[in-house]
């Protein structure tokens, strides 16, 4: 009885553990299947360099969307990654201890917060500043990469934190004991060795700005037209998905599917990479842990 | 020739510019939680929380959001919750690193990534139109279920690593098979750490809209409260209303990112 419980117990979780792989390849096929017809039909290269998105008439050309993505991306890039990585060196060096206890439980709060809110906080505040002083329609790229900026700050500053703290203690007191100042350890010592984490970190929140919908619909204004300026109003791939899914069928509907496929594409991609990276910098560290003990056994000796 | 700032006066100049970014950002935060509850705060009361929406929303409450909200997360944890533990407990208990853990691991932290629009268009042709479930609380509830699925495998298997390896090696010494040991040295001491990112998931639940709004559908008597409120904002129906939603959701996710932060402090307390 208790063998067959031990048996039955270990099945069990391996049939649970099955789950996440087979969500991930229903996801996978279910979107191919749905979406692929219309790219054969219209010919993947035509299907993303397309310049005209007329559904109605049967024109399905994503490029806008493409160049819509890559400047919001970009520009949440710019203003996200700096701001993240200082306050993940803040977090993990400079804070106080009691500003580190308000500071974490913040972050997960900001991560927490519904895309809408943040997209409305973009519509009444951001919006109207950049109609007020820049000029254009205020529903921008420019409106766009700031909020979405500040929604994969949580990504960027959690793994950056956890990749500083990390490190192991003698590399800031060697540095320290060199006589260097704090920040010069910080920016010479801690940061590229914390690299590869940092690197990550970035490459998820860029797949979190690509794949983020509900807040750009709100202020990118969504006309379909490849952007001269970064007051220009753009689509993004997820937001064309979220406008028309409402009301599309047939060909329509394949082509936001095939538009999907596009989207999982680059998002596969991006976390590919990443797991690459922090799989290898762990595999790494280990042999490091490994090769330090076989060091101390011998020591012993 | 070029003189060089002084390494100490850059350091001031350095941590001063990270503590101002530092502080913005946690005044961002404030300021969009201050304002949403500025705004929608006087707007809830009594019957906004119990009275149905009508004329689209203009006027009555929100209840059928709420209680759509409920049911949806509801649905979506429990489902999610067996499958979640049961990955964890398989990965941290069950196998060394070998081939098939790769895939799951693999797996689970792709659908991490996944952005909820795929979730979405993957609901509503999986179990809206195949599994013929239609526009409803089901839909949304499996889609949710497995968007959450990869926020409570990663947070239970933390908290299953966690637990000392002492009690398991008691249990194992006393006589006690595997199952045993899981179920009466391990999740025990587990339990608060699983918790835990069963709440965070409670939180993403209530929070998304995208992938819900593909599946539970955007209809006035059967959306969440997130959908009600982009719905309110996008259409121009009712600022006062929308204000109100936001406020609610604002405070639901603050109670949520409370309790989570409580019990994972507890946690490591009795770990040490």
């Amino acid at each position: 009885m208790k063998k067959f419980k031990e048996k039955l117990s270990g099945r069990i979780f391996l049939l649970l553990a099955l789950s996440s792989i087979s969500a991930l390849v229903l996801i996978t096929v279910f979107i191919f299947v749905q979406g692929l017809p219309i790219i054969a039909k219209v010919g993947f290269f035509k299907f993303i360099s397309g310049m005209e998105w007329a559904p109605g008439e049967g024109e399905f050309g994503i490029f806008p969307m493409i160049a819509g993505t890559v400047s919001v991306t970009l520009g949440a890039a710019l203003i996200g990654i700096p701001v993240g990585i200082c306050c993940s060196i803040f977090m993990a060096e400079l804070a106080p201890e009691k500003m580190r206890k308000i500071f974490r439980p913040a972050i997960q709060l900001l991560a927490g917060i519904p895309s809408v809110l943040y997209g409305f906080c973009g519509l009444i505040f951001v919006v109207p500043l950049i109609r007020d002083y820049l000029g254009g329609p205020g529903m921008s790229i420019l409106a766009g990469s700031i909020i979405l900026a500040i929604m994969i700050l949580p990504t960027i500053i959690s793994i950056s934190e956890v990749s500083l703290i990390a490190l192991p203690r003698h590399y800031k007191e060697g540095a320290l004991a060199l006589g260097m100042t704090h920040w010069q350890t910080i920016l010479r010592v801690q940061l590229p060795a914390a690299k590869s984490g940092i690197v990550a970190a970035v490459i998820l929140g860029i797949g979190r700005a690509i794949g983020e919908t509900m807040a750009v619909i709100m202020v990118l204004g969504n006309s379909v037209a490849i952007p001269e300026s970064i007051l220009d109003s753009v689509r993004t791939l997820t937001t064309n998905i979220g406008l028309e899914m409402a009301y599309a069928s047939d060909e329509h509907q394949q082509a936001l599917f095939a538009t999907g496929i596009v989207l999982f594409v680059i998002i596969m991609i991006l976390n590919a990479t990443a797991q690459y990276i922090t799989r290898k910098k762990h595999s790494k560290t280990q042999n490091k842990r490994k090769s330090n003990e076989t060091k101390n056994q011998t020591a012993d000796r | 020739m070029k003189r060089r700032i002084k390494p100490q006066t850059a350091e001031k100049i350095a941590k001063g510019a990270i503590w101002t970014i530092a502080l913005m950002v946690i005044g961002i935060l404030i300021a969009i939680i201050v304002y949403i509850l500025y705004k929608g705060l006087p707007v809830i009361n009594w019957s906004f929380l119990t009275e149905a929406p009508r004329r689209m929303g203009k006027e009555g409450g929100i209840s059928s959001s709420i209680i759509i909200t409920l049911s949806v997360t509801a649905l979506a944890v429990l489902i999610a919750m067996p499958f979640g533990i049961g990955t964890a407990f398989y990965l941290a208990e069950y196998t060394r690193d070998n081939i098939i853990t790769r895939i799951i691991r693999f797996s689970a932290e792709s659908l991490a990534g996944i952005p909820s629009i795929v979730y979405g268009l993957f609901g509503y042709i999986f179990f809206l139109e195949i599994l013929g479930l239609g526009w409803s609380v089901l839909s949304g509830g499996l889609t949710l279920a497995i968007m959450i699925l990869p926020t409570i495998i990663r947070t239970s298997e933390e908290a299953i690593l966690a637990v000392s390896k002492t009690y398991r090696e008691v249990s194992f010494s006393l006589g006690g098979t595997k199952w045993q040991t899981i179920r009466k040295a391990v999740f025990p001491s587990a339990v608060r750490g699983i918790t835990n990112g069963i709440i965070l998931s409670v939180g993403r639940s209530v929070a998304e809209t995208a992938a819900v709004i593909l599946t539970v559908g955007s209809d006035l008597k059967m959306r969440t409260m997130a959908i009600h409120f982009y719905q309110l904002v996008m259409e121009g129906i009712s600022m006062e209303n929308a204000y109100g939603t936001a406020a609610i959701l604002i405070i639901l996710i603050f109670f949520i990112n409370v309790v989570a932060n409580m019990l994972i402090d507890r946690f490591i307390a009795k770990g040490r």
